[in-house]
């Protein structure tokens, strides 16, 4: 029995049987999926006889490709359950006129706390992150990112932070303060439990892991061009990469710093944020949007440089506007910077300083409407093919559009005081995360995944899935405009104006069609995986494609190109196929140094996580632990010597000229056949 | 009024609540607010309705089985690059001007121009409810409170708990309340109505009932809404605000107080230095009590008393 005398408090600090999820059905529901799921995954792993083996080549590798799937993999599991979280609180407010429907006040409070840091921080980062991770070095032609090992800390302190989320639904009750964490309601005073403590050291975790990573792939972008790469031939996705990169880079510290200054003021009583004793929580919106507003441009960017490729590769045509799009983005990542108090107008500091940066934020909207006509100038004269990639592309432009008009509204100060904190604002920063962020990952994960896996998702539960995501989005979050300018607040569990009432329902079926979305990618990926023969491109090139990454095998190989490329233009791969040199016998082979697997990144993450775990919940034997472990980690890989090991040339060239043999047996597909198992990954050159 | 035109269902849907919305303005400050969405949405269809229009136009005519003209390598064009960063930048320019003017002068610090003095209203922040002080009249109430019409209002506001923030939709801007710190908010009605107000700014379980009514009456009536809250019978002093300002909707307050939560909970007489204590008490060093922005531009500088 717990007690808080005796041995229990030294082992398991404020862990007691009151921690266990019984205070609502839903809760008790969720924690026992959570377990189940573990529980499951765990079984089959061990009936199956697969620890060792995902051991060896999956949880130890330092493969950028490996570390980017993993990445994708937490980013789809939190995915899943952010969204089942957000349409239940869309169910609530369809239901919540004059009545408190199912979820009480508490409950709703910790949905919308989860939903947002899980969406931010461990579906949306660790997403776009995974997709970089996997495809910038092959745009580059590098073998792999400049700091593997780094690579593999990063994935694993991710996966601590989202483990920690998962554990808060198991153990205690998470944070009710939103995913911006305000003081002074997180402070001690008000919230003594363990909610914000959790809030805090995921959110921490997936910071450091961030800055990590911007640093790795800027350097990477630096350091690891293939010959001829001049940054001016880079495709433009490594060009947003870049910018993403240098972002995280400042940008993550002071949300780093804003949450540690938490932590201190909820631990040991420092009065940073707090009501009294000299504390002031204006710092913390301060240090908080310094970060938080690069962030929502660390998060578009990216998808702004996937749908570059994809609007190029499926226009036949080359990008509109390469330098103009590159001045753009530099142009976004500088003024990002800028624009951070827009966040709270509402603070009373001057009109002067208010003006100042509302003007700064419509200047972003400049090189973002930029680049809108850049894409549609690319397709013009062009010639379009609606593949799924392409859908997400063009139903983006479209909604990120009227995601952009919302967006200025809002730099307007007088206009933000009448929006600010109401639906209206989360309408928004959904329309410029669903259609902008997600399309291009979903848009991203179905373009580069026969270069993962060998095979193509299935086009037609590809369309499905993007007609529910198009349509819910629709449903769910345009009817949140009127009802933002209606005056409804955010975050409420319950209203009394019959007004709203009609906006909620329809929010609440887009929901609906959200979650079918949702459920058509799983189905898209279990039937590609039944498929998967019919659907192999083991040509490496199922789009046509017109850089680097198309030249190689699908999957690629571990090292990425039997011979480092020599890019010689920025559509490299699509001029040697119009030279006829896309597939021509190699003069030399050499051999290939890689990284060896290392358990370094999964013990320093996983320590971490449980010194998070430990802080969390006062064991503080657990958190010393957990520290300790982390450093001895990284201190016993300094005396690893033998960190490399060698592929030789002779084996690098049995690979190579097996697959060179096996592309000139397969059928070359023209365009007519992309979706039809002809296309095994050769493209025809088009009739001219 | 050609943009007003293109709004006219947004004007339908959510025109219908009344007293809720700036869309059905009770004030000159919400009335401006509203005209100014109008203006800044209808300059931004000269980008928006483009790019909406040209995506599937673009994607359709250009479509791989058209054979259309194909010239797969054409990247750059100087007029439509001027076209395209020209714009959007004088676009910009344009919306600049409009933040510049009438933004500012929506300052929530800003007086509003009138023959009349403005009425002080002092407000705190409890958690799920609103204390109103009038300290001229020497009253005070929970969860309902009134204002003359055509006649400026001028509220000074503090929270005893965590940040919150203070909005009349229908009346104009909305503006936080944070413990220790003084905000303020310059509002005026220009007709009679109930409107809604509320906290926008979540601060707990009770959050969604941090309701209240704001009764815009004219000056007759209002000052005879005064008058019957003199007869109240209540004051508030330290005691009685200790009890206010515990955790707790309106609603709960009657085990203590006996009143109509319809109708708010008003008290006869009210301590006038309640305001200053509620946000001194936060202070180490009682200084003037500086309104938040000091540290920022130092431009709003008031003192307590």
């Amino acid at each position: 029995m717990p007690t808080t005398e005796g041995w229990w408090p030294l082992v398991f600090g404020r862990l007691s049987f009151d921690a266990l999820p019984f205070y609502s059905a839903i809760a008790t529901g969720a924690a026992s999926l959570v377990v189940i799921g573990a529980v499951v995954v765990i079984g089959l792993l061990t009936w199956l006889g697969r620890w060792t083996w995902l051991w060896r080549e999956w949880l130890t590798s330092l493969d950028h490709k490996k570390i980017g799937i993993m990445y994708v993999i937490i980013a789809m599991v939190m995915l899943a359950r952010a969204v089942i979280e957000g349409s239940l609180m869309r169910a609530q407010q369809a239901m919540a006129f004059d009545n408190p429907g199912f979820l009480p006040p508490e409950h709703f409070a910790q949905l919308f706390s989860t939903h947002g840091s899980i969406m931010v921080f461990f579906m949306a980062m660790p997403f776009l992150t995974g997709i970089i991770n996997f495809a910038l070095p092959l745009q580059i032609g590098a073998r792999d990112v400049s700091f593997p090992l780094l690579n593999s800390m990063s994935l694993w302190l991710t996966a601590g932070g989202a483990g920690l989320m998962m554990a808060s639904l198991v153990l205690g009750k998470f944070s009710t303060g939103g995913w911006t964490g305000y003081p002074p309601y997180t402070d001690a005073v008000f919230n003594p439990g363990v909610g914000p403590d959790y809030w805090i050291f995921a959110v921490t975790l997936g910071s450091l892991a961030s800055t990590m990573t911007g640093i790795n792939i800027a350097v990477t972008i630096y350091k690891k061009r293939c010959r001829g790469m001049n940054p001016f031939r880079m495709p433009l996705f490594c060009w947003t990469s870049l910018c993403t990169s240098v972002l995280m880079i400042f940008a993550m510290p002071p949300l780093t710093v804003a949450t540690a200054l938490l932590a201190l003021d909820r631990y040991v009583g420092t009065h940073f944020f707090t009501n009294d004793g000299g504390g002031n929580m204006m710092n913390f919106a301060n240090l908080f949007w310094l970060f938080g507003h690069p962030e929502v441009y660390i998060l578009i960017l990216p998808a702004f440089g996937v749908y570059s490729q994809v609007i190029s590769n499926f226009s036949a045509k080359i990008l509109y506007g390469y330098d103009s799009l590159i001045i753009a983005t530099m142009c976004i990542a500088v003024m990002s910077f800028t624009v951070w108090v827009h966040h709270f107008f509402t603070m009373g500091q001057s009109a002067n300083l208010n003006a100042v940066f509302g003007i700064a934020t419509m200047a972003i909207g400049i090189p973002t409407g930029v680049k809108i006509f850049d894409w549609i100038l690319t397709m013009a004269w062009g010639r379009v093919r609606f593949t799924v990639p392409m859908l997400y592309a063009l139903a983006f432009m479209v909604l990120f559009v009227v995601g952009g008009l919302t967006g200025i509204l809002l730099a307007n100060p007088a206009v933000d005081f009448q929006v600010h904190n109401t639906v209206f604002l989360v309408a928004h920063f959904h329309n410029m995360l669903i259609p902008g962020l997600l399309y291009g990952m979903i848009a991203a994960y179905t373009y580069w995944f026969p270069k993962a896996f060998g095979f193509r998702l299935d086009e037609w539960w590809g369309r499905v899935a993007f007609g529910c995501w198009v349509t819910g989005f629709c449903l769910a979050f345009l009817p949140l405009y009127p009802l933002g300018l209606m005056g409804m607040p955010r975050r409420t569990q319950e209203f009394f104006e019959p007004d709203y009432l009609p906006f909620t329902i329809v929010a609440g079926i887009g929901a609906l069609f959200l979650l079918s979305a949702l459920t058509s990618l799983v189905i898209q990926l279990v039937v590609s995986i039944r498929r998967r023969a019919t659907l192999a491109v083991p040509g490496g090139d199922p789009w046509d494609g017109r850089t680097l990454e198309w030249g190689i095998p699908c999957p690629a190989p571990e090292y990425n190109f039997a011979v480092l490329p020599v890019a010689t233009s920025r559509d490299t791969f699509l001029a040697a196929k119009e030279d006829g040199t896309a597939y021509a016998p190699r003069r030399a082979y050499h051999d290939i140094e890689l990284p060896r697997n290392s358990m370094t990144g999964v013990v320093f993450g996983l320590a971490l996580a449980a010194a998070a775990f430990g802080l969390v919940w006062y064991m503080w034997w657990l958190a010393a632990l957990g520290v300790l472990v982390a450093i001895g980690a990284v201190v016993a890989r300094s005396f690893v010597l033998d960190t490399m090991r060698i592929i030789p040339a002779a084996e690098v060239r049995r690979q190579d000229e097996a697959w060179l043999a096996q592309v000139r047996r397969l059928p070359a597909a023209d365009r007519d056949h992309e979706t039809t198992p002809r296309n095994q990954g050769i493209a025809e050159a088009p009739a001219p | 009024m050609g943009r007003l035109a293109a709004l006219a269902p947004v004007l339908l849907l959510a025109g219908c609540g009344s007293g809720i919305s700036f869309l059905d303005p009770h004030g000159p400050v919400a009335a401006t607010q509203r005209d100014l969405l109008f203006q800044v949405t209808g300059w931004m269809m000269i980008v928006v309705l483009p790019a909406i229009f040209l995506v599937p136009f673009v994607a359709w005519r250009f479509r791989r089985r058209r054979n259309a003209t194909y010239r797969p390598n054409w990247r750059f064009s100087w007029p439509l690059e001027i076209l395209v960063w020209g714009v959007p930048i004088i676009l910009v320019c344009i919306l600049a001007s409009l933040v510049l003017g009438k933004a500012r002068a929506l300052d929530p610090y800003a007086p509003i121009p009138s023959d009349l003095p403005p009425l002080e209203v002092e407000v705190v922040g409890l958690d799920y409810k609103w204390l109103f002080i009038y300290p001229e009249q020497n009253i005070a109430s929970v969860g309902v409170m009134a204002v003359p019409v055509d006649r400026p209002v001028h509220f000074r506001l503090t929270s005893d708990t965590v940040m919150q923030s203070f909005m009349i939709p229908a009346l104009g801007s909305q503006i936080y309340a944070m413990a220790g710190m003084v905000t303020e908010l310059n509002l005026m009605a220009d007709r009679p109505g109930v409107l809604m107000g509320q906290n926008t700014q979540f601060n707990g379980f009770g959050f969604q009932d941090q309701k209240f009514d704001t009764l815009a009456l004219p000056q007759a009536e209002f000052d005879r809404w005064i008058a019957a809250a003199r007869t109240a019978g209540r004051s508030l002093d330290q005691g009685a605000y200790a009890l206010v300002s515990q955790k707790g909707k309106l609603a709960d307050l009657r085990s203590r107080f006996d009143f109509d939560p319809q109708k708010g909970l008003i008290f006869s007489t009210v301590d006038p230095d309640l305001f200053g204590t509620v946000v001194s008490r936060y202070r180490a060093h009682a200084d003037h009590g500086n309104t938040a922005s000091d540290h920022a531009t130092g431009e709003h500088h008031h003192a307590d008393h």
